[in-house]
């Protein structure tokens, strides 16, 4: 039980430092709740109008505007050069 | 000399098109003229602003810096009229402006509905920036709401005044909500949200007067004779372009400002692109008009590339908007129209498009679960519209499939199983047709 549940948290944790945040911009309306709630006020609503995925070396991957888009403009995507199998050596 | 363009409307279809013209031509003198005197801001999220989701001043989305980087100027004004032998732009407030280029990117205002009392204090709709601030002014004092009006906007009032914690009564004309491009169980489950919210809804009901008691809004009457006390009452029947301009300038209008497919109206030099003109599609042969950000953006992009001169006829892609109605994250693709009658709206609502209504001889496919809906609509060999709520993960690859006309010759058998397991099916399409292109 316990081991699953150690095995779900690594897997969340690894697609987090894995992934970046990238944006669909037709459908983004410039509401701004993105760059409101992100915790390290990194301008995501900018990003997300022309289409560029948030790569800046601050985003924690924490989600806050993922989950708080009302339309769907972001999204996680896996980025390989994060790949933490393999550039942190992971299992 | 440098050519100059100048541009009616401070939104995104007039905003987009500056930008354009600076992209083309380097040496181009670009004025935009607006009335509001706000920076640019997302109109859209005036709802989320009402919802208590965002600040006002998270709202404004293109710093003032970005125009003046780009050698944009930004004017403040009223346009009187246009003169368009002498291409002059004359303004209420101010000297006129010559042009050799001009955008009329005006957009639309809310139509208020025709009843005794309409023009009372409190009666509200949501324009633009000081339109949401009143109702958040008012709204702080009122108890009780009503709202009268169909599609997004209708709800997203409804929402926005019971979050400020007023007591809000939603009073819907038709059978249901929205009837025009969601189906039944659709309009159920936006209900079934907004009643979870604590707003009072009300079926089969129209209001013939606002009673007023000191030039201020007191309540509603209905066609029953009955009357429905209120402080505040929200409306959105639709919009209607603003024409006058184009009118008194001898354009030539329908339903908004007529142009061609490179956004050109019947004068010469003179361009309109947004939420007032229509536009023609070259591939059809007919002409619409819609209301979404999105397309906005696109048809401004594009209306300033061709005054730039460039050659960019205006493709119309199946209408897309991606939206929340009653918390739901709702996406709307091409033709969806379910028959119903639009009730609630004498027009076009904002956020709205014409071809969600179109109705071919198509078969629906529902599949639901929980709070998640999702309805394809089949034509013959093509998926020719879809509406996703809730989860949106099946959105994206409908949206590609739907622009980029996908054959579903192979598959349509299997979509049209009552069990069929949609996202294997969908990822197929996009697999197998190669629908990976821009959407």
């Amino acid at each position: 039980m316990l081991d699953r549940l150690l095995q779900r948290d690594r897997a969340k944790r690894r697609a987090m430092i894995s992934a970046i945040v990238v944006a669909e911009p037709g459908r983004c309306v410039e509401c701004g709740i993105c760059s409101y709630n992100c915790p390290l006020g990194i301008d995501v609503r900018s990003k997300a109008r022309h289409g560029l995925p948030v790569a800046d070396a601050y985003c924690l991957t924490c989600g806050e505007c993922v989950a708080r888009c009302p339309r769907g403009v972001l999204r996680f995507e896996q980025a390989p050069v994060f790949d933490p199998d393999k550039t942190l050596g992971g299992q | 000399m440098a050519p100059r363009y100048v541009i009616v409307g401070n939104g995104p279809a007039g905003a987009t098109a500056a930008q354009a013209i600076r992209a083309t031509d380097a040496s181009a003198e670009i004025t935009i003229v607006g009335a509001e005197k706000v920076p640019f801001y997302s109109r859209p999220g005036l709802a989320y602003l009402l919802t208590g989701l965002v600040p006002e001043g998270g709202l404004f989305s293109r710093p003032d810096g970005d125009f003046e980087t780009a050698r944009i100027t930004r004017t403040v004004g009223h346009v009187a009229r246009i003169d368009v032998v002498d291409h002059r732009v004359a303004l209420v407030d101010g000297p006129g402006m010559p042009y050799d280029r001009l955008l009329l990117a005006v957009g639309a205002r809310a139509v208020r509905p025709d009843v005794p009392g309409i023009d009372l204090e409190g009666v509200v709709t949501l324009d633009n920036l000081e339109d949401a601030r009143r109702i958040i002014r008012l709204a702080r004092k009122a108890r009780s709401a009503c709202v009268v009006g169909g599609g997004i906007t209708a709800v997203e009032l409804a929402e926005g005044l019971a979050a400020q914690g007023v007591s809000t009564h939603y009073l819907m004309r038709g059978e249901r909500y929205w009837s025009g491009v969601l189906d039944q169980g659709e309009s159920r489950l936006v209900e079934d949200r907004l009643v979870e919210h604590g707003i009072h809804l009300s079926h089969g009901v129209q209001v013939v007067r606002v009673v007023g008691r000191k030039g201020r809004v007191a309540g509603v009457e209905l066609q029953t004779g009955s009357q429905l006390p209120c402080d505040l009452l929200a409306v959105a029947v639709g919009i209607q372009p603003r024409l006058e301009l184009a009118r008194a300038a001898g354009l030539e209008t329908g339903r908004g400002i007529l142009t061609d497919s490179r956004f050109l109206t019947s004068e010469p030099d003179v361009f309109a692109a947004g939420d007032v003109a229509e536009v023609l599609d070259d591939a059809t042969g007919t002409r619409a008009v819609d209301s979404l950000w999105s397309v906005a953006i696109e048809q401004g992009r594009a209306a300033g590339e061709n005054m730039a001169g460039l050659d960019r006829p205006y493709v119309r892609p199946a209408a897309l908007n991606v939206t929340r109605i009653g918390g739901l994250t709702t996406t709307i693709i091409g033709a969806v129209g379910s028959g119903g009658r639009d009730d609630d709206l004498v027009t076009l609502a904002r956020g709205d498009s014409d071809a969600w209504r179109q109705q071919l001889d198509a078969f629906a496919v529902v599949s639901e679960a929980g709070a998640n809906h999702v309805r394809l609509v089949l034509g013959e060999d093509r998926i020719v519209g879809a509406v996703v709520m809730g989860d949106q993960a099946m959105s994206r690859p409908l949206q590609r499939i739907i622009r980029g006309d996908v054959d579903i010759t192979g598959v349509r058998e299997l979509l049209v199983r009552p069990e069929a397991d949609l996202a294997p099916l969908l990822t197929r399409l996009m697999d197998g047709a190669g629908a990976n292109g821009p959407l």
